[in-house]
């Protein structure tokens, strides 16, 4: 039903609860022990994956080795990939290292990022009435507007991102060449969960041109040991590297969509608690005036992903420096190797546009509303009998989400530590039948050897 | 199922407490999203007419599974003309509260517009009760 990148692994899950504690969506549970993700709730933006103190979370992608059975095996890599390398490793050496690694061509995602604008603004203008616009751009907050906020899909602009709209680009160019399509493999190296869960189960199109996903990290890895196996004298591959617009460098970044939409009014606001609060207030009409939203799961956007190895800040720095070597050169007259895609401009706009955004609400109770009205009469009761203070012990975050739990899915209310002491009380429950309580959430012999009395 | 929320004077820091409380409700009921903002801006307006101009109150809500009845009933000055109060623009709010961007003459039209039912009835002196009902289907 619903595909998701973020996976645990229960066999190293201890059950700490970290995850379930932090989940924005409050997707988390924990049973028998260990921690399981709901997946209608869950929208792949990381939070439980940067939580978890034993790496039990982790991140599907897909067979490196894959690559080789493309002829024209492609690496599509974000802008913020090459922002984690050390200011002595060269764009070019990264480039000629990927090849090293078997890719046939080298893209970068943001050679698009114009066109993604001019589609974006062309939306703008032919739908005045739609206002605030919402990019399309996070996958994590599409997918959080679908759960939690349904009456704002229809202000997501159903655009294709770069992400798409470069494979387009590249599989078109190819084609062209005269490479058929079956030997084309492009390969997207991935910064966070949102956008492999996005290629695997796209919002607003039947399936996506992408071959294959690699995790940004995992490939970090191969790389750097790549350039440090060829060492000092190494002789760089022949080819030509992207120059990126300083524009489409800083497109990822917080403000960097924002920079390029012909908005009057416009805010750029990243991490999930911001933008939730934002949302609140807009769905509410509370926010008036607004044409163009940037939201961002992750906090300094991309360079804040999930699988980014360094430091945002450090990172960011980096994509700016490269930006304004970019913007210099742009100021003395040179063209930005990235307006060769305007050739492709008239076919990527005529094929950038998807069916809209449907919701999908997880706070439904019930289809049918007299039974979504009795279930939140018997949610509500047992909300105000439950002690309100959050503990967690019951498995779920919050005392409300557990009153839900039981009314929902029929979880023991003895799960609650409080209602059990209520029954021990009135002579309602045994020792043994906490115990048992107690290990369905949490799994037995969770204590260790006692220690020795003094 | 009944909720209750009360008015304080002049605090527009906790305005839309109870519309907010009130849409997170109607989206667990299955209700439409296009009906779920009429309810909210409704209730937002009356909930900022109430702090904007008179002495405090209460907000009362009781939804069941076919529709909602909204009732803010304030401790206030009372409007004199129902009538004029009714017409887009017509505003007797204070500079200051005008300097917060709120009493532009909008209120009650705007609930009108939103609402399957309005009733307004206020005495001078006393207060004003705002009694709105919204349909879900």
């Amino acid at each position: 039903m619903f595909v998701h990148a973020l996976e645990i692994e229960e066999s190293s899950c201890i059950g700490c609860s970290r995850c379930m504690k932090i989940c924005p969506t409050e997707a988390i549970r924990i049973r028998h022990g260990v921690a399981s993700i709901q997946e209608h709730r869950c929208i792949d933006c990381g939070k439980c994956h940067e939580a978890c103190p034993v790496n039990a979370i982790y991140v599907k992608e897909d067979d490196f080795h894959d690559i080789h059975a493309y002829p024209h095996s492609v690496a599509l890599i974000p802008a913020v990939f090459l922002g984690q390398f050390p200011d002595e490793i060269s764009v070019t050496r990264i480039y000629s290292a990927l090849k090293d690694l078997g890719f046939r061509h080298v893209f970068e995602v943001e050679t698009t990022a114009g066109i993604f604008a001019d589609a974006k603004n062309q939306y703008a203008r032919e739908h005045p009435d739609i206002r605030p616009l919402i990019s399309s751009f996070c996958p994590a907050i599409v997918r959080l507007i679908q759960i939690r906020y349904p009456s704002l899909v229809e202000n997501i602009i159903p655009v294709k991102t770069p992400l798409d709209l470069s494979a387009m680009y590249i599989i078109e160019e190819m084609k062209n060449r005269g490479v058929p399509r079956e030997e084309i493999g492009v390969f997207y190296v991935t910064p966070c969960a949102a956008k492999i869960a996005a290629v695997k189960a796209p919002v607003g199109e039947k399936r996506s041109i992408i071959d294959g996903v690699i995790n940004m990290d995992s490939l970090y890895n191969r790389v750097y040991k790549k350039i440090k196996e060829q060492g000092k004298n190494y002789v760089l591959k022949q080819g030509q590297t992207i120059r990126l617009s300083s524009d489409a460098i800083l497109s990822t970044l917080t403000n960097g969509e924002r920079r390029l939409c012909l908005a009057k009014r416009s805010y750029a606001i990243d991490g999930i608690q911001n933008v939730m609060d934002f949302l609140d207030k807009l769905e509410n009409d509370e926010v008036e005036g607004v044409e163009f939203l940037e939201l961002r799961a992750c906090d300094q956007g991309c360079a804040g992903a999930l699988l980014s190895y360094d430091n945002r800040f450090l990172c960011g720095e980096r994509m700016y420096g490269r930006a304004r070597k970019a913007a210099e050169r742009e100021r003395n007259g040179e063209v930005p190797r990235d307006r060769e895609v305007d050739r492709y401009r008239d076919y990527l706009l005529d094929n950038a546009f998807v069916d809209a955004v449907q919701p999908r609400s997880m706070l439904v109770l019930d289809k049918d509303r007299t039974k979504a009205f009795q279930k939140m009469e018997r949610i509500n009761k047992l909300k105000n009998f439950l002690p309100q203070i959050d503990c967690g012990l019951c498995g779920a975050p919050t005392c409300e989400s557990f009153a839900g739990d039981v009314v929902i899915n029929r979880v023991g209310l003895s799960g609650c530590i409080f209602y059990q002491r209520w029954l021990e009380r009135k002579n309602d429950i045994t020792r043994q039948e906490c115990l048992a309580a107690m290990n369905a959430v949490w799994g037995s012999d969770r204590m260790g050897v006692p220690p020795d009395k003094e | 199922m009944h909720q209750e929320y009360t008015i304080i004077e002049g605090d527009f820091v906790n305005a839309g407490k109870a519309s907010s409380s009130v849409k997170k409700t109607l989206k667990q009921l299955n209700v439409s999203p296009q009906i779920i903002k009429r309810v909210v801006v409704a209730l937002y307006e009356a909930e900022v007419n109430a702090i904007a101009h008179a002495y405090g109150g209460k907000v009362l809500v009781d939804i069941d599974s076919d529709k909602i009845n909204m009732v803010v009933a304030d401790k206030g000055p009372g409007i004199p003309d129902i009538a004029l109060a009714m017409q887009e623009g017509y505003s007797t709010a204070r500079p200051e509260v005008r300097d917060m961007g709120f009493g532009a003459g909008m209120g009650l039209p705007n609930m009108q517009k939103n609402v399957d039912k309005l009733n307004v009835t206020s005495e001078v002196g006393v207060g004003t009760t705002v009694e709105m009902m919204v349909n879900f289907a």
